[in-house]
């Protein structure tokens, strides 16, 4: 069924509606829950009781309190950007670090690690969580145990939710930065070797502005995933609480309209940033 | 010299690696399948046992929800199959120029969302005094308010929504590089559409079926927001037994145990998949 091939126009008819309907799927939870947020109810249902910027800006004199006013998401928001921030430092450059090690050298047991380094994509986020808690919580109470030192970074928290996070999204970031340096021509590298560079000042004047593209796209994808995480982040985090998770508790005792507020401040922000790097990228 | 300055900068990449897939990969999951054959006989006592896994399965809960998640899970995968094909067909074999970018990307537009915003998106639609049940009753369609959340069919629901790119990506990727002369020639010697379908689409489009068919099926047994938030009481899913465990109970061996079991249904499903369709996970992976 392709277009040099002639179809009924029935089939195209179903098709067509079919794609319309699909598209309708994709796009409805997330418009409604972004209209709700502008709507003057407390509840985030149906029926429409006007405009209100309330679920934004309100004070909390009327017994509505705005996101802009509400301290605990404030904080959580705060958190999980300090958890990205790191996330995406420590993912990018191990994500650097490797995409040149399996793309440019040769050594023994190269398809092994590449292997091993796929794995994370394979494990479930649960259990990544999971595992790491067992192990350095676990380690830390022993070492509380035995020698009375108190290792309290390896305590449920933020060092454990960026180490959480770092696993796997270092993968993501590998792979990015891997397929672009694929592309590179290494005989630009050799030119500035011929031409009197070191390695190193060959590395970071061809190859690293070659790379910046997928650098910025690998950062912006890891800042996104780690902002986004639940199911790593639930099981590591102490008592600062990120926000996914702060929303997550918020929900189980029902849902309000600055619910819906957050979420399109979520949905406008990651917006941007995808804009941003796609024309980053187009315009290298 | 030469020599020693190239292994010089081998093991200055290898050891960043290095640390990290040990570090935060191995031993922990190492860690975590001692600690699930460790019994606590008292506070600080421990001894090697089996009975976190007995547990498993003599208590009927626990079987049957990994079960009932292992099901699910395939055919929510299946279903995301079947939904994306038709789209990730019209984007690389009947759009042109621009319109076939743009419809990729708003196949991308849910994923500006995180899981819990698309979840929640899902529970204003569906529930008791949703939008749905509002619009059937304008309509007349419906005397009361309808409960469309809290059940299975909500769920899956949910869970397809959440798969569909992973699904869609791979597949667009695979079917761009087909040659569309392929397709013409089924039908010039005489293949029905079910036959080219069978007989040259699929095939080639395997290794993007495998990836995103793996990708989602991970997602989806690993998923907690959505069938936690979407599900009723009967519908539970096994990562919330492990998230029970750990947070509610605090039996880290219980919990172990049944991570351990997860990792070791996920894994050979991946390794089922990849076997059937002669895949390997470098190529579907990387």
């Amino acid at each position: 069924m392709i277009r040099s091939v002639p179809r009924s126009r029935l089939f195209d008819g179903l098709y067509l509606a079919y794609l319309v309907a699909f598209f309708v799927y994709l796009a409805l939870p997330l418009l409604v829950t972004a209209a709700f947020a502008f709507n003057d109810s407390p509840f985030p249902s149906l029926p429409w009781q006007g405009f209100t910027l309330d679920w934004y800006l309100a004070d909390g004199v009327e017994g509505r309190t705005g996101l802009f006013h509400d301290d605990s998401l404030l904080g959580a928001l705060w958190v999980s950007t300090k958890i990205a921030f790191w996330v995406t430092l420590g993912s990018v450059a191990l994500g650097c670090v490797n995409a040149v090690l399996f793309e440019r050298l040769q050594f023994r047991g190269k398809e092994f690690l590449y292997l091993l380094m796929l794995l994370p994509l394979v494990i479930p986020g649960v259990i990544l969580g999971v595992s790491i808690l067992v192990f350095y919580s676990g380690t830390a109470n022993e070492v509380s145990r035995l020698w009375g030192i108190e290792l309290d970074i390896f305590r449920p928290g933020m060092t454990l939710v960026v180490m959480g996070q770092v696993t796997f999204i270092t993968t993501l970031a590998t792979l990015v930065i891997g397929a672009r340096l694929r592309k590179f021509d290494p005989q630009l590298e050799e030119a500035a070797l011929n031409l009197g560079a070191t390695p190193l000042v060959a590395w970071f004047t061809v190859t690293l502005p070659w790379l910046l593209p997928s650098i910025f796209g690998a950062a912006a994808m890891a800042f996104l995933m780690s902002f986004e995480n639940f199911n790593t982040t639930v099981m590591l985090t102490g008592s600062d609480t990120p926000l996914t998770v702060a929303l997550f508790n918020r929900l189980r005792e029902g849902s309000t309209p600055v619910l819906n507020a957050v979420a399109l401040f979520l949905m406008a922000v990651s917006g941007l940033l995808a804009m941003l790097t796609l024309r980053q990228n187009r315009g290298s | 010299m030469k020599s020693s300055a190239s292994r010089l900068s081998l093991w200055l990449l290898l050891t960043p690696f290095l640390l990290w897939i040990v570090l935060l990969v191995l031993v922990p999951h190492i860690q975590m399948l001692r600690v699930s054959f460790q019994v606590r006989e008292s506070w600080d006592t421990l001894a090697w046992g089996l009975e976190q896994y007995q547990n498993f399965f003599t208590e009927s809960y626990y079987w049957r929800t990994f079960v009932r998640t292992g099901v699910m899970s395939l055919f929510t995968t299946f279903l995301t199959l079947l939904v994306a094909f038709p789209i990730a067909w019209y984007i690389a074999k009947m759009a042109r120029g621009r319109s076939k970018g743009v419809l990729f990307l708003a196949c991308l537009i849910p994923f500006w969302a995180s899981e819990l915003v698309r979840t929640y998106g899902w529970m204003i639609l569906l529930r008791e005094s949703g939008l749905f049940s509002s619009w059937l009753q304008a309509l007349g369609w419906a005397d009361g308010p309808v409960e469309m959340l809290y059940n299975d069919v909500a769920v899956i629901i949910g869970l397809v929504y959440n798969g569909l790119l992973f699904m869609v990506v791979p597949l667009v990727t695979t079917l761009d590089g087909m040659d569309e002369n392929l397709v013409e020639a089924g039908y010039d010697l005489g293949g029905g559409h079910a036959t080219v379908l069978r007989e040259v689409v699929v095939p080639w489009a395997m290794p993007g079926i495998v990836s995103g068919c793996i990708v989602v099926f991970m997602l989806t047994l690993g998923s907690y927001l959505t069938p936690v938030l979407m599900g009723g009481k009967d519908s539970a899913w096994f990562t919330e037994q492990i998230f029970t465990q750990f947070i509610t109970r605090f039996n880290w061996e219980q919990g172990a145990a049944l991570g351990v079991l997860l990792l070791v249904l996920s894994s050979v499903m991946v390794w089922l998949g990849l076997k059937l369709s002669g895949q390997s996970l470098r190529k579907v992976m990387g």
